[in-house]
Order: C-alpha cells, then sequence, then structure tokens
C-alpha cells in the first residue's frame, strides 16, 4: 500500500511551494495548534504515545514514552527541549529538506514538544554544513515569533517558549544525544557517561529531551489527525510514515514520504525508478545509513522497511537512508571508505574507538586491495568485535557494523581479493613484510 | 605541513561585535560559553572579510575566550576538534569535496579529478598557487539523495560530474557565483524529471 | 546504603558510589587508567569494565552508580575479554620503549598489560606518532606514549586550577598538551607525573637516573615550606634522586608543591661539609674539636652575654638541645623569628593554623590577609580551591590586588586601612563573614615582619573575634608559617631575653645560630663571637667566626611540626656530606667540649626530654580539634597600625631557602617563569 498525498505529512519536500508562515499554513501548519495545547500535556504525551512514533533519528525509541521521562514536577531547574538537526550520518538527508523545505512543520512541534515535556525554551542543533537551512530556519522562526506563535504567550495560550537555533561545526559526534548537549553548552562533542539521563541531568544540567528533527516534525499532524491515523500505517510497532533517502546506484534518486514497511524492492522501483541496470543487477543495500549492515539481494529481494523487519536480518532502519550498490561496486572499497568515515569521526574519548577505529580503517584498506593474509578477515571480524559494547556512546558500535556486514554477507568475495593479491604479487615480497 | 603566519592580534570589528552581542542572548546568563562556536564563525567571518581568507588564527581564538570569560585551553579544544574551523589560512574559495560512501558511489572521484584539473591542485590540503581554491576532503554533507556533491564555502552543488564540476570552477575563477543547488536543473531532493509524489497537496 | 553482591562477596556500600568503589570495599581490585579517587570521573579508558547482571553489555564500573541488590561480577569470560581488548587497543599506538622509558618498573601500563593484556600483539599497521610538547622544566613529556586518559588535564583544571592543559583534534588525533607552547605555570606541576599513569609526562630532573628497584626509600617531611607534605624520600648511593609525596588526607592528600620535589639537587651544592674556623679573619678549615675550642673559649668567657638564634630549618630536636645548651651556660637570650615575623608566643593559638588543613574543607568563607597562600604552601591552596569549587566560600583577600589564587576572590584593599574596618565591623565583607557559620581567616606570617607587626596581628585577632571565627565549636584564626622549622621552635618557648634584633647589633658577646643559612648577619658587630650551624654557604656562614657543619632535612631524623602545629617524624635518607653531622649531635658533642654535656646521649633520650617538657610532642601526628574558649587576643593597640600595604615574601616561589636557592632546577624554573607579570604576582 503506497501512501497517497493526502496522507502526506510534509506536502513542500521538495520546496515546491515557499518554506514561509504564509505558505506553510495555507498546507494545514498552525491550524488548531492553540486547542491542541490546550489539551495539556498528559494528553498529548499520551496520543503521542497511541501513535507509535518512534524516534526517526535512528535508534527508533518510543516518542511518547521518552517525553513521559521529564519530570513532572516544575523546579527550578527549567526543562528544555533540544532538537537533533545535526543530520550527518552517511545516507542521510531528510532532515535537510524540513528545515529548508517545511521548517514551520518542526517550529509547531517544537512548540507543542515544548509544551508536553514543560520546557519553555528549545534548542535546535543543526549541522554546520546547513549554513543555508539554517538561514531559512532562523527566518522561519523569527517568522513564527512576530506573529505570536512563538515567544511570550504563545499562540495565545499563555504558554512561554523561545526556540533558537545553535549551529555545530562539523562533528558527526555532535548527533550523540550527549556529545550534543556538550556540544550545546560550548565544549567538545564528547558523549557522556550515562546514567545520569538526559531527562534528570541534561543541558546545563537540567532536564533535557533530545529529539530528531523528523520525529518532532510530525507531532503536529499527528495530533490534528489523531493516533489513530498515524498508527494506521505500517506493520504493528513500526506505524507511520517516514521519509526515505533512496540513493546510491539507483536511476532517480529521491527523498520520499512513505508508509512504513514498505518491501524495499517496491520502494526502490516506485519512487527511485529502479536499481541501475534493472533489479537483478543489484548487489547489496545499506538500508539505513551508514552505520546498519549491509543486505546482500537474496534478503533485498523481499525485505520490508520497518524497525523490525530489518532488526531480524542483524541490521536496522536506522535512518532510512538506503544505499544501493549494484554490481559494478567494489563492495569493500564502499565499507572501506565508511570505515575511513568513523575513523575521522570518532571524537577519540574511548580506546576501544579511538585506537580500533584506526585499526580498522587500515585493516580495510588493505583489505581492498587484498594486501592480508585470509586469517586477517578473522582478526579484522574479532577486533570489530573488541570495540562493539566497549564504549560510552554507539558511534563506535556504528562504526564497526558496516565492516561485520561486509564479512557476514561477503567474506568470499574479500578472500578472493587477497588470493588475487597474492597471485599478483608471487615472488615477490611475502604479505607480511609488505605490510608493514 | 607547511608554516604560515600567525597574526599577532585579533580584535572583533563593530559587525562582529553586534553579531556576537545577539548571539550570546540566546543562552541562559552564565552559560555563554555555549557561544563558542558561534564565535569562532564569528572570528572565520571577519578573517575573510580582513584578508579574504576565512581561517581561524590563535590570536582569534584567545579574543574568543576573553569574550566569553572562558580559559583559552577550552577554546583551542574546541577549535580544533570540529572540522569546520580552518586552523590554518585558506584560498579565496573553499572546494570541500565529499568523499563518503553515498557520494563516491555517484562518481566523487570525478569531482575531485576536475577540482585538481579545473582549479591547479595537487589534492587534499593543497591551495592553488593563485590563491584561488584550497582543496578539502568532506566527510558526508547530508545531500546523499544529490550525489555527488562540492561545498564551495557554504553552498553545495549537487548531482556533479566532471564536467559541470569544471564548468563550476571556471565560473568561481570569473568571479561569477552560480546558483547552488543541483547542477542539472532537478527539483531539489525529487527524482530527475519532476516530483511523482506530492503532486496533489494543498497549498498555493 | 546499598547492598552489592561482587563475584559472590555481599558488601554494603554509600548509595551513589560506584560499581568499582563497591569491588574495592570488597577486596577485588578493577583495573583501571583514566580513574583516579580526586578527580571527576572521565569513564573513557574503559579499562574497569565489569558484568552487571542483567546488563546488556559491560559497564564502566568507575562510572556506574550501585543499585541495591545489584549483582556484579568481574572475573567471567565477557570481562577478561573486554580487558583483554581494551588492553591490546591501548598497547597498539604505545610504542615498545620501556628499556628506555623512566616509567619502567612502575607503570600502571605496563604492570596492567602484564595482569590482564594478551601475550602478542595482532597489529601490522604503522604506529602513531606524537610530537612531544615543551612544558617547562620540570615535567618532561614522550607524547606518544600518552594513553589519552586525561589525568593531567583533569587535574591542572581540577585540583591545581590552572586550565592550560587539554586535548586538541579528536579521535586518533586527539593530543594532550598546551596547544600554544608554554611551560606550566603551576606550582604543583610535579604531580602530573605522579597521576599519569605511563611514560608521558615524567620528571625532567629525574630522565633516565634511575629505575625504582635501586632505589632506598625513606619518609620524610617536606620543610622548604610550612605545609608539612608527607613525602618519600628516593636515594642510591647516598644520594637523593628524587622526592615523591606520601598520602595523608589531612595534611596534602597525595599532592606535593614543586619546590620541595624538585630542589633537592640544592642538597649536593655549597654545602658545609666541614668545621670552619675564623683566623687572622679569614675562614680557614678545621677540625671539629678546634672548632669547639674556639665555640668554648667565646662561650665560657667570664661574663660574656650569650645569644641563640633558630631559623626557618631547624628541627625540634636541636632546637630543644640548642635551648639546653644555652640554659646550662646560663642564657635565655633565644629568638626565633629571624624572619623579623612578631609572632606572640603566649599561646599556642596565636600562632597555629587553627582550623587545620583538612577544616578547611568544613569553613564557609574565608579572609585571606598578607598572604599569598598560592606561593606559600601551593598544598594548601589547592586544599582552599578544593573548597571553591565545591561552592558557597566567598573568599576576599587584603594585600596586593591582582593575585592569582588560581580561585576567584574579592579584593577587599591593600593594608591597614582595610583591616581596621575589617576589625570594627565597618567593612562590608564583615556581612560575609558574619553570615557564614564556620569562617575563618590566613594571616600571611610575612605580613607580621614589619614594625607594627606585633599591632597587625592583634588586629586580625580582633577581625576573627567580631567576624564570628573564635568560637566554642570553631577556630577559624590561621597563621600560615612558610617552613618546616618554624612553628616547631615556637612551641619550644624559643622566644625569651632579647630578640633577633639586639643580639645583632651587639647586644650578646657569643651568638648561635642554627638552621638560618640565609640569615643576613652582616650588621653584627665584630666583637660578637657567631658560631653559625648549619647546612649551606650562604650569608649567616660569611659573617661566622665557626661554621659547624650541620644535616639537612633528607639527612637526619627529627621531628617537625607543621602550621597546623601537627607533629611530624622524618628519617633519615642519606648520611650527611663530608664531616656534617646531625644537629643535635654536634649540640651534644659542643656542650662536652663546653664542660656542659647535655644530659642525654641518644634521640630516643633527648625526644623523652621534649616529650616531658613539651606534652604538645606526645600527642603524635595526631592533631586535636582546635576550638577557641577564650577570645582575648594578642597584645596591641589597633590605633597603632599602619597604613601600609601588607608586604608578601619577596623573591620568586622557586628560590626561597637555601636548598632551593642551590638547586640549578629551581634556577632554571625562576629564569622560565621570571617574567615581569610573574614577579608582579608574587
Amino acid at each position: 500500500m503506497a501512501l497517497s498525498d493526502k496522507d502526506r505529512i510534509f506536502t513542500n519536500l521538495y520546496g515546491v511551494q515557499h518554506w514561509g508562515l504564509a505558505a506553510a499554513r495555507k498546507r494545514g501548519n498552525w491550524d488548531g495548534t492553540k486547542d491542541i495545547i490546550l489539551k495539556g500535556r498528559d494528553w498529548i504525551i499520551e496520543e503521542v504515545k497511541n501513535s507509535g512514533l518512534r524516534g526517526r533519528g535512528g535508534a527508533g525509541f518510543p516518542t511518547g514514552m521518552k517525553w513521559s521521562f521529564m519530570p513532572k514536577q516544575a523546579s527550578e531547574r527549567p526543562h528544555y527541549l533540544v532538537v537533533n538537526a545535526d543530520e550527518s550520518e552517511p545516507g542521510t538527508c531528510k532532515d535537510r529538506d524540513i528545515l529548508r523545505h517545511d521548517p514551520h512543520t518542526l517550529i509547531e512541534g517544537c512548540l507543542i514538544a515544548g509544551v508536553a515535556m514543560g520546557a519553555h525554551a528549545g534548542y535546535i542543533y543543526v549541522r554546520g554544513e546547513y549554513y543555508n537551512e539554517h538561514v531559512v530556519l532562523q527566518a522561519a522562526i523569527d517568522e513564527a515569533r512576530d506573529a505570536g506563535l512563538l515567544g511570550p504567550n504563545a499562540c495565545g495560550t499563555g504558554f512561554d517558549f523561545e526556540l533558537y537555533v545553535h549551529r555545530g561545526a562539523g562533528a558527526y559526534i555532535c548527533g550523540e544525544e550527549t556529545a550534543l548537549i556538550e556540544s550545546l553548552e560550548g565544549k567538545k562533542g564528547m558523549p557522556r557517561l550515562k546514567p545520569p539521563f538526559p531527562a534528570a541531568v541534561g543541558l546545563y544540567g537540567c532536564p533535557s529531551t533530545v529529539n530528531n528533527v523528523e520525529t518532532i516534525a510530525v507531532v503536529p499532524t499527528i495530533l490534528r489527525r489523531g493516533a489513530a491515523w498515524f498508527a494506521g500505517f505500517g506493520r504493528p510497532r513500526n506505524s507511520g510514515t517516514k521519509i526515505f533517502c533512496l540513493q546510491g546506484h539507483v536511476n532517480k534518486p529521491c527523498n520520499v514520504e512513505e508508509e512504513m514497511s514498505m518491501p524495499l524492492k517496491e520502494l526502490i522501483e516506485r519512487h527511485a525508478g529502479g536499481v541501475r541496470g534493472g533489479w537483478d543487477n543489484l548487489l547489496a543495500v545499506i538500508p539505513g545509513g551508514s552505520s546498519t549492515p549491509m543486505l546482500p539481494k537474496s534478503i533485498c529481494d523481499d525485505v520490508l522497511m520497518d524497525f523490525d523487519a530489518l532488526r531480524d536480518h542483524k541490521t536496522g532502519l536506522g535512518t532510512a537512508g538506503v544505499i544501493v550498490m549494484d554490481k559494478s561496486t567494489d563492495l569493500i572499497k564502499a565499507i572501506a571508505r565508511l570505515s575511513k568515515f568513523y575513523k575521522h569521526e570518532s571524537c577519540g574519548q574511548c580506546t576501544p574507538c579511538r585506537e580500533g577505529m584506526g585499526w580498522v580503517g587500515r585493516m580495510m584498506d588493505r583489505m581492498v586491495e587484498g594486501r592480508a593474509d585470509v586469517a586477517e578477515i578473522d582478526v579484522l571480524e574479532q577486533v570489530t568485535r573488541q570495540i562493539e559494547g566497549h564504549t560510552i556512546c554507539a558511534l563506535a558500535d556504528g562504526g564497526v557494523w558496516p565492516v561485520q556486514g561486509l564479512i557476514r554477507h561477503f567474506r568470499p568475495m574479500m578472500e578472493e581479493r587477497i588470493a588475487a593479491y597474492k597471485a599478483r604479487s608471487a615472488g615477490t615480497a611475502p604479505v607480511a613484510l609488505a605490510a608493514e | 605541513m607547511t608554516e604560515h603566519h600567525e597574526p599577532t592580534s585579533f580584535a572583533f570589528d563593530a559587525e562582529s561585535n553586534a553579531s556576537i552581542e545577539k548571539i550570546v542572548a540566546r543562552y541562559p546568563a552564565g552559560k555563554q560559553a555555549s557561544a563558542v562556536i558561534p564565535l569562532l564563525y564569528i572570528v572565520q567571518r571577519q578573517m575573510k572579510r580582513m584578508t579574504d581568507s576565512g581561517w581561524v588564527p590563535r590570536v582569534g581564538m584567545d579574543a574568543v575566550a576573553a569574550r566569553l570569560s572562558m580559559a583559552p585551553i577550552r577554546v583551542y579544544e574546541v577549535a580544533t576538534f570540529y572540522f569546520m574551523f580552518n586552523t590554518k589560512p585558506i584560498g579565496r574559495f573553499h572546494l570541500q569535496v565529499c568523499g563518503t560512501t553515498p557520494c563516491w558511489l555517484r562518481g566523487s572521484d570525478a569531482v575531485l579529478k576536475a577540482c585538481k584539473d579545473a582549479g591547479g591542485l595537487k589534492g587534499y590540503g593543497d591551495t592553488s598557487a593563485d590563491g584561488n581554491f584550497t582543496l578539502s576532503e568532506v566527510e558526508c554533507m547530508g545531500g546523499c539523495v544529490n550525489a555527488p556533491i562540492l561545498c564551495v564555502d557554504d553552498d553545495y552543488y549537487e548531482d556533479l560530474d566532471y564536467e559541470s564540476t569544471v564548468k563550476l570552477i571556471e565560473a568561481l575563477k570569473r568571479g561569477e557565483r552560480p546558483t547552488p543547488g543541483s547542477v542539472i536543473g532537478r527539483q531539489t531532493s525529487a527524482p530527475v524529471g519532476g516530483p511523482i509524489t506530492l503532486l496533489d497537496v494543498a497549498g498555493e | 546504603m546499598a547492598k552489592v553482591t561482587i563475584d559472590g562477596i555481599e558488601v554494603e556500600v554509600p548509595n551513589g558510589a560506584s560499581v568499582l568503589q563497591a569491588c574495592e570495599a570488597a577486596g577485588i581490585e578493577i583495573p583501571r587508567f583514566c580513574y583516579h579517587e580526586r578527580l571527576s570521573v572521565a569513564g573513557n579508558c574503559r579499562m574497569c569494565l565489569v558484568e552487571v547482571e542483567k546488563a546488556p553489555k559491560p559497564v564502566a564500573s568507575c562510572a556506574f552508580p550501585v543499585a541495591d541488590g545489584m549483582k556484579v561480577f568481574t572475573d567471567t569470560e565477557m570481562v577478561r575479554r573486554a580487558r583483554r581488548g581494551v588492553m591490546e587497543f591501548l598497547l597498539i599506538n604505545h610504542p615498545l620503549d620501556c628499556p628506555i622509558c623512566d616509567q619502567g618498573g612502575e607503570c600502571d601500563l605496563q604492570d596492567q598489560a602484564v595482569a590482564y593484556g594478551g601475550g602478542a600483539s595482532r597489529y601490522k599497521e604503522e604506529k602513531r606518532v606524537v610530537k612531544d610538547k615543551y612544558m617547562g622544566p620540570l615535567v618532561k613529556t614522550i607524547m606518544t606514549r600518552c594513553i589519552q586518559c586525561t589525568r593531567c588535564i583533569r587535574f591542572a583544571t581540577e585540583v591545581a586550577g590552572t586550565a592550560e592543559l587539554g586535548a586538541t583534534s579528536r579521535g586518533e588525533h586527539m593530543e594532550v598538551g598546551t596547544y600554544v607552547e608554554k611551560a606550566l605555570t603551576s606550582e604543583l606541576s610535579g604531580n602530573l607525573i605522579d597521576i599519569c599513569p605511563v611514560g608521558a609526562l615524567t620528571s625532567r630532573p629525574y630522565a633516565f637516573v634511575s629505575r625504582p628497584w635501586e632505589l632506598s626509600k625513606a619518609d620524610g617531611i617536606d620543610v622548604l615550606d610550612a605545609t608539612g607534605t608527607n613525602i618519600r624520600i628516593d636515594t642510591r648511593g647516598g644520594e637523593v634522586l628524587r622526592i615523591l609525596p606520601r598520602t595523608n588526607e589531612e595534611v596534602n592528600e597525595e599532592w606535593m608543591a614543586d619546590r620541595g620535589r624538585f630542589s633537592f639537587d640544592g642538597l649536593k651544592r655549597k654545602r658545609l661539609d666541614r668545621p670552619w674556623v675564623r683566623q687572622g679573619g679569614k675562614l680557614v678549615p678545621a677540625t671539629w674539636q678546634e672548632a669547639f675550642s674556639a665555640i668554648a673559649a667565646a662561650f665560657t668567657a667570664p661574663g660574656a652575654k650569650l645569644g641563640a638564634l633558630a631559623g626557618e630549618l631547624a628541627d625540634v630536636e636541636s632546637t630543644l638541645a640548642l635551648k639546653e645548651l644555652m640554659a646550662s651556660l646560663g642564657s635565655s637570650n633565644l629568638d626565633c623569628r629571624t624572619d623579623g615575623a612578631a609572632i606572640d608566643t603566649s599561646r599556642r593559638d596565636f600562632y597555629s593554623f587553627n582550623t587545620s588543613i583538612a577544616g578547611i574543607e568544613e569553613a564557609d568563607a574565608l579572609l585571606i590577609i598578607g598572604s599569598n597562600p598560592r606561593t606559600e604552601s601551593p598544598v594548601i591552596n589547592a586544599r582552599i580551591r578544593k573548597r571553591v569549587v565545591a561552592g558557597g566560600f566567598p573568599v576576599g583577600v587584603v594585600g596586593p590586588q591582582g593575585l592569582d589564587l588560581t580561585y576567584g576572590h574579592d579584593w577587599l584593599g591593600e593594608g591597614g586601612a582595610t583591616l581596621r574596618a575589617l576589625a570594627s565591623g565597618a567593612h562590608r565583607f564583615c556581612e560575609v563573614l558574619r553570615n557564614a557559620k564556620k569562617p575563618m581567616l590566613i594571616l600571611g606570617r610575612n605580613a607580621l615582619a614589619r614594625a607594627d607587626g606585633a599591632t597587625l596581628l592583634a588586629v586580625a585577632w580582633q577581625i576573627a573575634a567580631f567576624n564570628g571565627m573564635l568560637k566554642p565549636d570553631w577556630h577559624g584564626f590561621n597563621l600560615l608559617h612558610r617552613f618546616g622549622g618554624q612553628h616547631g621552635a615556637l612551641d619550644l618557648g624559643f622566644v625569651s631575653g632579647l630578640p633577633m634584633a639586639k643580639m645583632l647589633t651587639g647586644g650578646v658577646d657569643a651568638l648561635w645560630v642554627m638552621g638560618a643559612d640565609g640569615l643576613d648577619l652582616s650588621a653584627v658587630p665584630a666583637s660578637t663571637f657567631v658560631v653559625v650551624q648549619g647546612h649551606h654557604g650562604e650569608a649567616a656562614a660569611a659573617r661566622a667566626d665557626v661554621i659547624l657543619p650541620g644535616a639537612a632535612y633528607t639527612e637526619k631524623d627529627a621531628a617537625w611540626v607543621n602550621t597546623e602545629g601537627r607533629v611530624q617524624l622524618g628519617f633519615q635518607a642519606v648520611h650527611p656530606p663530608g664531616e656534617a653531622r646531625e644537629d643535635w649531635k654536634v649540640l651534644r658533642a659542643a656542650s662536652a667540649a663546653l664542660g656542659k654535656p647535655l644530659p642525654f646521649d641518644t634521640l630516643e633520650a633527648l625526644r623523652a626530654r621534649l616529650v616531658s617538657a613539651y606534652p604538645v610532642f606526645a600527642q603524635g601526628d595526631a592533631l586535636p580539634h582546635y576550638v577557641c574558649t577564650n577570645t582575648a587576643g594578642p597584645a596591641g593597640d589597633i590605633s597603632g597600625l599602619r597604613d601600609d600595604a601588607l608586604a608578601l615574601p619577596a623573591g620568586n616561589y622557586w628560590q626561597q631557602d637555601p636548598i632551593s636557592r642551590a638547586s640549578e632546577t629551581m634556577a632554571e624554573c625562576a629564569r622560565t617563569y621570571a617574567a615581569p607579570a610573574a614577579l608582579a604576582a608574587e
């Protein structure tokens, strides 16, 4: 079942219309916001819970539950809403479209989320590279504030809410919620130890909740159209609509908002013009942004695009950045480039990630050439296991999963590469020496 | 690494000071350290205004530290942790080639080659002899459905190939600033040929 | 309290304790690199991972709070594998240069690699190389060895209060350093060497000097300031090779000041290593017998007026011996205030640091008068800073403006007028003090070294009395002494008869000067016969008629009293050089030569006399909780206080005593740091 346009939340995803408030209102944004807010915090949280909305930033944590962790009782410590617009997972460019084309979905969502968590201030942390996007977002916020939708007595509800934009400066790790908070506080983006969790001790030591852009931006429409409407899309526990980023070796790369749980093949063929050279030319797909282990064609043939189906195949929906690779792809090189990415983006705090990412990256570079022993594939696999689960944050896990996925599904390809290198260099220097 | 000249002093100019006041007001009292990244950007922009090279000299970091009552080392840490602060002078245009897998799959190698050929650049980290260009490899820019991408200063140029990249660089050399976005005329992130969804929506 | 089971051992630990602390309570050792009891928790090295029941992943025990009923496992396959993995990662980029590394033999990385690591490395790639950083004359860096645990950064930022160290760049390129090349400006920088778990930060003066297993160790007390820092003196072949702090929670925790740590090379230079006697106006080498004969002639001359001075580095036993010798010769002209400080010895709390060092942590407001604790006692200053960081601790300063104390303070004024206002309640800071429950003041000893010093002392006491610092359950008056010999001599009542100024200007015919090598005696008239007993050939020796070579603090068993009044024993680490002898022995031998043999032949006998005559020495190194039941203060007329600015000790931090003045290391520090700005801050 494909989504019809009337059920799409991001109706200006492509920026065909203007991003400004007037146009946004015509698209239905800011419609009845006051009434929604006046229904109160508990109703909002309950409705979001009932909608089945799970975080759109990668981890898929139930949003309503996350909001409910914020202290109910007001104290001297203010509460903060923090929006994660540090979209940096390779293969992901959905929030960019929301920021630049549909910013009022996000701004309205921020106000409602602020109400739901008792936060009178929100910070939207936009990745530094999205310079032009942040300019649009700031202008949209200014518009909203001028129109009384934000600021003191926002939307005439008696609720005060200020929203600020804060730019990052080029660090993938700041997409990790506690690193983002550190960065927002003016420090290096190094993830914090948990516990305490942000809902207890977050921004400036105050109760805070960090949500992805898309997560927040879908909330107003959910509340307008009802939890049941949103929950009606996708399989149970995987409900809703979702922006997918279809890219790589497809005929027509694009972003598209679709129903959850659509088969991967249908998604690619319906919206991205199919795999370059036809479906049978498919080699593998990274289904949910670079951290999610790749799937070989055999699984892609019928896998559904949702949290649970992909988890069953030892990968994940992640950010729904679908990276398609056809048979011309040097898969080892594609993954080696991701290893380089994670090496580059490791904050350097934890030993396994700081040291391990470099090791994995260098081994992967040799695997691209085949300049290795077959036994080193096992070493590589073991090193990834030694990194995984041993660090403060999940960057390290996400950084080694692509390699694990490669080995899991394409080990013979790696062995062939090594054999070819050995054949080429037979009679010359032994491999071990060459590796020095 | 080549040596470069570090200025001996840096003071925020009027334009910068005006921005700083607005920025610092966004954060609660006593939390002005939050403004460290925005202020480092201001240093970088002021250097661009003053010298036509957008970078953050050490004295600029010190000025940020003084303005925000931070220990200078804390600012040095931030300035070197985040990739977008240039701690060395750069060329007039900063050519940032995304080389991460999504762009690589779509031909970022050709974009790189075009930058080298047309920009007179030896490779990543190089600044062209005429001072026009500095070439950097950047990690995923978050524009993957419009890969490959070249970011010039703050602007994304998308859906590039070798020829279109050369054309872009030649235009920059002529002092032109082509409109950012898809160079093949796509409607942003919609599929080539125009949207096949969102054809029936409310609005203008 | 929470009940936690560690490997089947049940322990009870306070709520909020970490799993690591619970493991220690159960007697189970958890390997760690970044964790340090006295620093904030970083949780970055990942060496302390343990398994917690129901947790899907191993958890960092240093950072994970206990919960009641928690079950922790430290010896499972999951834990062993995690430790082996972390060790392997730490070693892949760590150079295998243990044979030439000064940390060898006392390296956490080495020890833990043996205990928890695998047998061989599987790493075939190129190792990382990191450029060394210049951090000044004391701390040597070999940054390729750095494991990025960030202990040094946290120490500098949190304890020393000089935020100069940081980690720049990120990922595997993250480097610890100052970014801008500069010498560390902390007087506590040597502690960085101790807390560095690897050989990245090592002692520059100790570079390539020795291996730990070659060293003999003796416990001592640092006397180069008055903190009473507990130290360990490492020696080999009769030479002091390095000095390290010992932990004493009540005194120095585990920190030590740089002057005490690094100036020991001064123990080998400019030493008085044999007796000298002045003949025909010139000092000539002599035997002990000749020296004693000359002394006997002068000190037993009929009608001769005698006097004795005990200086800042005189130990307790020798001071008592000198006092008894003078008594046996019929003289009570004694003065131990060789710096000219007008100290009132009529009550011990007039000259003690009564709040105690640990007590600073209980205080809730502080007034500093005429002192820069950062340079006079860096370790006490770190304790003050610790209290400041904990919050709710306003600090006011009367003295020079613009001191960098490593914590913020309220500058109240520079001298007498401000003090008078504080004593009368007219000053705005009085409200801060009187609103505090446990306010304290620290008076710098140097402030009393002026003509109206006695008045100043009286005014300081009045400030304490007036502002609620003197209570039946709290004593907030504190004198901060400057050297290890100063408090003990006061306890012995080494202040009687003629004051020093008189003795130095012809008031006595024969003068015995001990432990005051730097004292300027040039004004002493030729008619006064001067005996100088000490260890360094400085100003005092130049004027001596007889020089008796004594022992430095590392060369004798001796008691020392710190500024709090805490009596602590130091032990002989090496023998004094040449013919020099422990000072009490010199005095005992002299007394025999003078025909007035002192009634003790052993140190034990001397100490027995000490304890019986001065009960304060019987208490050992424990300190009573001082309270103030008598708020009557030292004599002095408040109206006599002059308005002059209070003066801090002259000169730079690194060269303040005969030993540090003889030290090449300290001289290099002085050269490195002697920028005009730094001098102004002294």
